[in-house]
C-alpha cells in the first residue's frame, strides 16, 4: 500500500427505522462507538471528528463527544444537504491527506422518523389582506404550488421526466419497476428500515405523492446513524496484519457543486455535478464504471435512479432506460445497484445516509454481507447528491490481502 | 377603475403580459432575480429581457400531495421558452397525465389570484395548452 492512500479502518452503521427511545445524540454514539471497535481504535487516538447532522440545532459534534470522549480534538460540524456525510467524511479525509491527523472520525446521524413532507414548507401559509411584494422575486403570496412545485417529491420527479423529454422510454411503470427492484433487494437487508416486497401493482396503485412517484417510491425519512474511522497508508502498516486485511481503500473521494446551466435557476440540476464527479473519482481510482462490482447511488427517488445510471456513467449516454430494462442493475445483473435497498426502503435519515451507502460497500468488500454478498467484490461506488447542490462520490476497494 | 399588481416582480403585466429576465450582457445568461454577477461568466451588466411567452413542456409533475394550505391535484412543470427555461405551474387543464405530456406546446396564461383589501387584484401566471 502507498504511504499517502487512504484506508477506511473501521465502519458502522446503527439499524435505520423508528427509534424512539434515543436521539441524535444516542444515535451518533452507537455508531461510533461501533466503528471504532471495529477499526480497532480509542478516542484517545482519533485527531479530528466530522460531525454529520442536518434537521438538528447544531453542536452537534461536541455533543457527541459528551457521549463518546472529551478529548479536545477539532470538531467540524457539518451540513451539506443530503449530502452531509459524505461530506463529512470527505473532511475526515482531507486532515488525514494534509497530514495533520493520523486517524480521523466521521459520523452522520438524523432523527427523521414521522417527518412527512420535505420541502414546500410544511406549515399553513396565510395570504395577507393587502398584497405586499416580498422576497427575491417580489412575489405577493406564496409561490409553492403556484408558480411550480418546492416539494422533494414533486422536484425529483420532474429530474426523472426531464430526462424522459430529453432521450424518451420512460413511463410511470418504468419508475415504478426501479422501486419494485429497490423493494426486492431490501428483503435481504436487516438493517433496512422496511424489508417489504412490493408487486408492480402495490406500487403504482399506493398513494400518489408526486406523480410519477407513489409513495413506496420516496426515500422513507427514519432514524439512523452511521460513523467510519479513516487513516493513511503510512499509518496501516503500523497496524496489525488483521487491520490491514479488513481495512478498504478510499481509491477516490470527490465532492462537487452545480456548475452554471441554462435551467438550474428554476430546476437543480443533479445531473452534471454527478457527471463530474464520476469522471474525477474513475480517474482517481483509474477504475472504469464496468470494473464496478455493485454501486450504492442516491434514490431519493425512483425517478432519480435512473438519470444517475447515466451520470454515473454506468450506460452509454441516453441509454438509462434500456440499461434497466436489460436487467442491469439488479443483484443478479452486470451492475448491481442498491443492493441495500436505496433510500427507498432501507430509509434516508439525512446525514448518515453518505457514510451507511460506504458501509454498505465495505460489508461487500470484506466478503460480510451475508445473505446478500455480492460473490467476490473488489471495488464499488457510493454516491449522494443533497440538492442545492452537492455530490459526494466515493470509489472503495478491498485490499487484497 | 381596479388597479392590478403581478404575483412575482418578473410578470410584466399590460396588453401582452410576459415575463421578464436579468439578462448578463456579456453571455446572454438570464435570471429571474437580481445577481450580483453573472453564475456562468461573472459579468457584471445586465440588461432586461423579455421571454417568449410561447414554449414546450420538458418536465412536469402532478403534485397530489403538498404543504398545508396548497390546493391538489397540480401541475407542476418547467417550460422551454425558446431557450429560457421558465418554472411555472400548466393551467386550463385536467391534471392527469392523459391531458399533460412531454413535448407538449403551452402558452403563458395569467389568472386572478384575488382582490386585496384596498381594491387591488393580484395577478398570477401559469401556461395553457396551445390548442
Amino acid at each position: 500500500m502507498a504511504s499517502d492512500d487512504i484506508w477506511i479502518l473501521g465502519i458502522a452503521m446503527t439499524k435505520f427505522g423508528k427509534h424512539s427511545d434515543k436521539d441524535i445524540v444516542d444515535l451518533g454514539a452507537e455508531a461510533v462507538m461501533a466503528a471504532l471497535t471495529d477499526a480497532g481504535v480509542s478516542m484517545r487516538e482519533i485527531g479530528v471528528l466530522a460531525a454529520g447532522n442536518l434537521m438538528g440545532g447544531g453542536g452537534f459534534g461536541q455533543m457527541l463527544q459528551k457521549q463518546v470522549g472529551q478529548t479536545g480534538i477539532p470538531v467540524y460540524n457539518v451540513t451539506n444537504a443530503c449530502a452531509t456525510g459524505a461530506t463529512a467524511l470527505r473532511t475526515a479525509i482531507m486532515a488525514v491527506k494534509a497530514g495533520e491527523v493520523k486517524f480521523g472520525l466521521a459520523v452522520g446521524a438524523e432523527k427523521l422518523a414521522g417527518a412527512g413532507l420535505l420541502g414546500g414548507g410544511g406549515s399553513a401559509k396565510k395570504d395577507g389582506n393587502k398584497w405586499e411584494p416580498k422576497g427575491r422575486f417580489g412575489s405577493v403570496a406564496p409561490t409553492d404550488g403556484r408558480i411550480g412545485t418546492d416539494t422533494m417529491p414533486g422536484t425529483f420527479a420532474q429530474v426523472g421526466m426531464e430526462y424522459g423529454h430529453k432521450y424518451g422510454g420512460v413511463s410511470f411503470e418504468l419508475f415504478a419497476r426501479i422501486s419494485e427492484k429497490n423493494h426486492a433487494h431490501s428483503t435481504l437487508n436487516p438493517m433496512a428500515a422496511y424489508q417489504k416486497q412490493f408487486t408492480l401493482d402495490e406500487i403504482m396503485n399506493d398513494m400518489m405523492i408526486a406523480y410519477p412517484n407513489t409513495r413506496p417510491m420516496c426515500s422513507a425519512n427514519c432514524d439512523g446513524a452511521a460513523a467510519a474511522v479513516v487513516c493513511s497508508g503510512e499509518t496501516l502498516k503500523t497496524l496489525s496484519l488483521e487491520q490491514q486485511r479488513r481495512a478498504i481503500k478510499v481509491s477516490a473521494s470527490v465532492l462537487t457543486t452545480d456548475p452554471y446551466q441554462e435551467s438550474c435557476q428554476v430546476l437543480p440540476d443533479v445531473n452534471t455535478l454527478t457527471r463530474n464527479a464520476a469522471k474525477i473519482a474513475y480517474e482517481q481510482a483509474g477504475v472504469a464504471p464496468s470494473d464496478l462490482d455493485l454501486v450504492e447511488l442516491h434514490d431519493c427517488f425512483a425517478t432519480a435512479e435512473l438519470v444517475h445510471y447515466d451520470n454515473l456513467m454506468l450506460c452509454p449516454e441516453g441509454g438509462a432506460v434500456d440499461f434497466f430494462d436489460s436487467g442491469a442493475t439488479w443483484r443478479t445483473g452486470s451492475t448491481p445497484v442498491n443492493v441495500s435497498g436505496g433510500l427507498e426502503s432501507k430509509g434516508h435519515p439525512i446525514a448518515a445516509t453518505g457514510i451507511a451507502n460506504i458501509w454498505e460497500i465495505c460489508h461487500h468488500l470484506r466478503n460480510e454481507a451475508g445473505n446478500r454478498q455480492i460473490a467476490d467484490a473488489k471495488v464499488g461506488l457510493a454516491h449522494v447528491i443533497g440538492l442545492g447542490s452537492a455530490c459526494g462520490i466515493h470509489i472503495l476497494e478491498r485490499s487484497g490481502r | 377603475m381596479s388597479t392590478q399588481i403581478p404575483h412575482v416582480n418578473y410578470l410584466e403585466l399590460g396588453d401582452r403580459p410576459h415575463l421578464v429576465a436579468n439578462e448578463c450582457t456579456g453571455c446572454k445568461a438570464r435570471f429571474f432575480d437580481r445577481r450580483n454577477a453573472c453564475a456562468n461568466c461573472f459579468g457584471t451588466d445586465f440588461r432586461k429581457a423579455a421571454v417568449a411567452t410561447e414554449g414546450v413542456l420538458k418536465a412536469f409533475t402532478i403534485v397530489a400531495f403538498a404543504a398545508p394550505g396548497v390546493p391538489v391535484p397540480f401541475v407542476a412543470g418547467i417550460v422551454d421558452c425558446a431557450g429560457t427555461s421558465v418554472r411555472g405551474n400548466v393551467i386550463n387543464v385536467d391534471p392527469t397525465p392523459d391531458k399533460v405530456t412531454l413535448g407538449m406546446k403551452v402558452r403563458l396564461a395569467t389568472y386572478s389570484l384575488g382582490t386585496d383589501d384596498e381594491g387591488v387584484e393580484a395577478v398570477g401566471f401559469g401556461f395553457e395548452p396551445v390548442s
